[in-house]
């Protein structure tokens, strides 16, 4: 079979690629990195320049009223309890409601 | 009226009688081909959006007569060789090194001894002469070949690509680069296989394991190849959850694969949107020829992260990539004129894609598996192989594979900063393709 470009010029050219790809990644990197450094430090400066806010006289705080008890069982399947957990949490999160005011009935990993 | 010689002509123009024309069984095969991969698209659901137009662009640009795509008008495009409108014939000769284009006198013994007159054939073809005298693929396929639908995909994926991971990760980069190993060696290996650099240079870009770059850099340097590559991109893209674990367990041990790693920082909505123009300047001003794919990748990003472009966001990733999309995969399909995929060709630029997208996972996997070493068991080398670029596939895998070595492993977010850094480093990879050959 008749190679259309020499060996080692396709050697050549295959490394030189290769090699661009890193170079040119790995400065990018950099990049992103002194980007990523001068943000940091511009925020904690920001942080400790602000200055602290003057103690608010206090205000009597209504509780919040404290949802009664369990809203009964949830079932599992196939699905770890820490996980189940925090899937909860993130609604209740979400929803902006105390936990214990909303019943799950049931969570099932779909695979 | 004579309703037999009517009827007999009726039936001799027909599509059916091209099946019994000299090798119309060829176009037999590919509408089974086609068949196959509306298969493998809907039932499968094998990258459905595309492979489901690819497919049926084969189908069409196959059935006999229906004139949607002339394969030889494009020819006569890219040769820069006359074009005969009549009889659908670009007037070149090929011999195995190079191709020889009629001169103005070879044209006109041509047009004599073929009874055409002046307008029968056109001399220099351009897109106008394509919307003139072509089919309705062919008109779609010029957003192909002046490479734009590669480009507008590149500004959905853009907009919906969120690329906080790798900036609260940089180094991720590095597995993003180590994933272009395939492309290099699959080039190498097409090189050796006696290819030419332009068609090297496209198969080996499968292994970037990134379509639209597949399709841009194959339209500009290699496009009779571009219904097998960008087939063969779709296809192994889709096959990543399969092809990726034996690497994955191969290359990397138990206690490696288990690695849970610690919650990286959070990125604030200014590095968001410096990130897209500070990326878009340097990787264009370093390999200018990244400019299109780079320069929509980062536009559609910056529109999605401003938080006042949010309309033009979310049409560049829903409305536009999906008329895109439309387009791009029944126009791809079109070139899948039988008489020319059939061949050694297609068979080797499978066999060497799956060798691309093979060496890239092992490339990821081998940075991967240094930076473990180097950051005292840190980092999950299981991440290194997401450096391929299929959004957000790679990614996927990473995170099934590292939660079946350690149940309570969520590599995912980990993952996606290599998976976003392949998408830059495919398309550098093919800036440096189209460097050297374009």
């Amino acid at each position: 079979m008749k190679l259309k470009m020499p060996v080692s010029d396709a050697l050549i050219t295959a490394v030189l690629g290769y090699l661009v790809v890193f170079v040119g990644l790995a400065l990018l990197m950099a990049v992103v990195i002194i980007m990523g450094k001068i943000m940091v430090s511009r925020r904690n400066t920001a942080a400790v320049a602000a200055p602290a806010a003057p103690a608010a006289a206090p205000v009597p705080v209504k509780a919040s009223p404290e949802a009664p008890g369990s809203a009964g069982e949830v079932k599992i399947h196939d699905v770890p309890d820490r996980e189940a957990a925090m899937i909860m949490a993130i609604v209740a999160d979400k929803l902006r409601k105390p936990l214990n005011e909303l019943r799950f009935k049931s969570i099932k990993e779909i695979k | 009226m004579d309703i037999l010689a009517t009827l007999s002509k009726l039936v001799n123009e027909s599509g059916f009688a091209g099946f019994v024309a000299s090798g119309g069984w060829k176009n037999l095969i590919m509408i089974a081909i086609a068949c196959v991969l509306l298969y493998l698209g809907i039932h499968k659901k094998f990258e459905p959006l595309l492979l489901v137009g690819i497919a049926f662009g084969v189908l069409l640009t196959n059935l006999p007569g229906g004139g949607l795509y002339h394969m030889e008008m494009w020819d006569a495009y890219i040769q820069e060789a006359p074009y005969d409108v009549v009889n659908d014939k670009a007037l070149y000769t090929k011999t195995d090194d190079d191709v020889i284009v009629f001169t103005d006198a070879e044209v006109a013994a041509y047009m004599q001894a073929n009874g055409l007159s002046e307008g029968d054939v056109v001399t220099h073809i351009a897109f106008t002469d394509i919307i003139h005298h072509g089919g309705l693929l062919d008109i779609l396929y010029i957003g192909v070949k002046a490479g734009i639908y590669p480009c507008l995909i590149f500004l959905g994926v853009g907009a919906m690509t969120d690329f906080g991971p790798l900036l609260a990760n940089p180094k991720s980069l590095l597995l993003g680069a180590a994933a272009q190993l395939g492309v290099f060696l699959a080039f190498f290996g097409a090189l050796m296989l006696g290819f030419a650099g332009t068609e090297a240079a496209s198969i080996g870009i499968i292994g970037g394991a990134d379509g639209p770059t597949a399709i841009y850099l194959t339209g500009l340097l290699a496009p009779h190849l571009l219904g097998p590559i960008a087939i063969a991109a779709y296809s192994y893209m889709a096959l990543i959850p399969m092809i990726q674990p034996p690497l994955m367990r191969m290359l990397t041990t138990e206690k490696e694969r288990s690695v849970k790693m610690e919650q990286a920082r959070e990125v604030s909505k200014t590095e968001k949107i410096l990130f897209p123009i500070v990326v878009a300047g340097f990787v264009i001003l370093l390999i200018p020829s990244t400019a299109p794919l780079i320069g929509c990748l980062m536009f559609g990003n910056l529109l999605q992260v401003t938080g006042v472009t949010q309309r033009l966001g979310d049409t560049a990733q829903n409305a536009l990539m999906n008329i895109v999309t439309l387009f791009l995969g029944i126009s791809v399909g079109a070139t899948t004129v039988a008489s020319r995929f059939l061949s050694f060709q297609t068979l080797a630029i499978i066999v060497l894609g799956l060798v691309a997208f093979g060496f890239s996972t092992m490339g990821g996997l081998f940075v991967g598996k240094l930076m473990y070493k180097l950051s005292g068991g840190k980092i999950n080398p299981l991440i290194g192989s997401a450096g391929v670029s299929a959004v957000p596939m790679a990614a996927r895998v990473s995170q099934v594979e590292g939660q079946k070595a350690n149940p309570s492993n969520f590599l995912l977010m980990h993952a996606m900063g290599p998976n976003v850094a392949g998408v830059i480093g495919s398309a550098i990879a093919a800036g440096f393709l189209l460097a050297v050959f374009g």
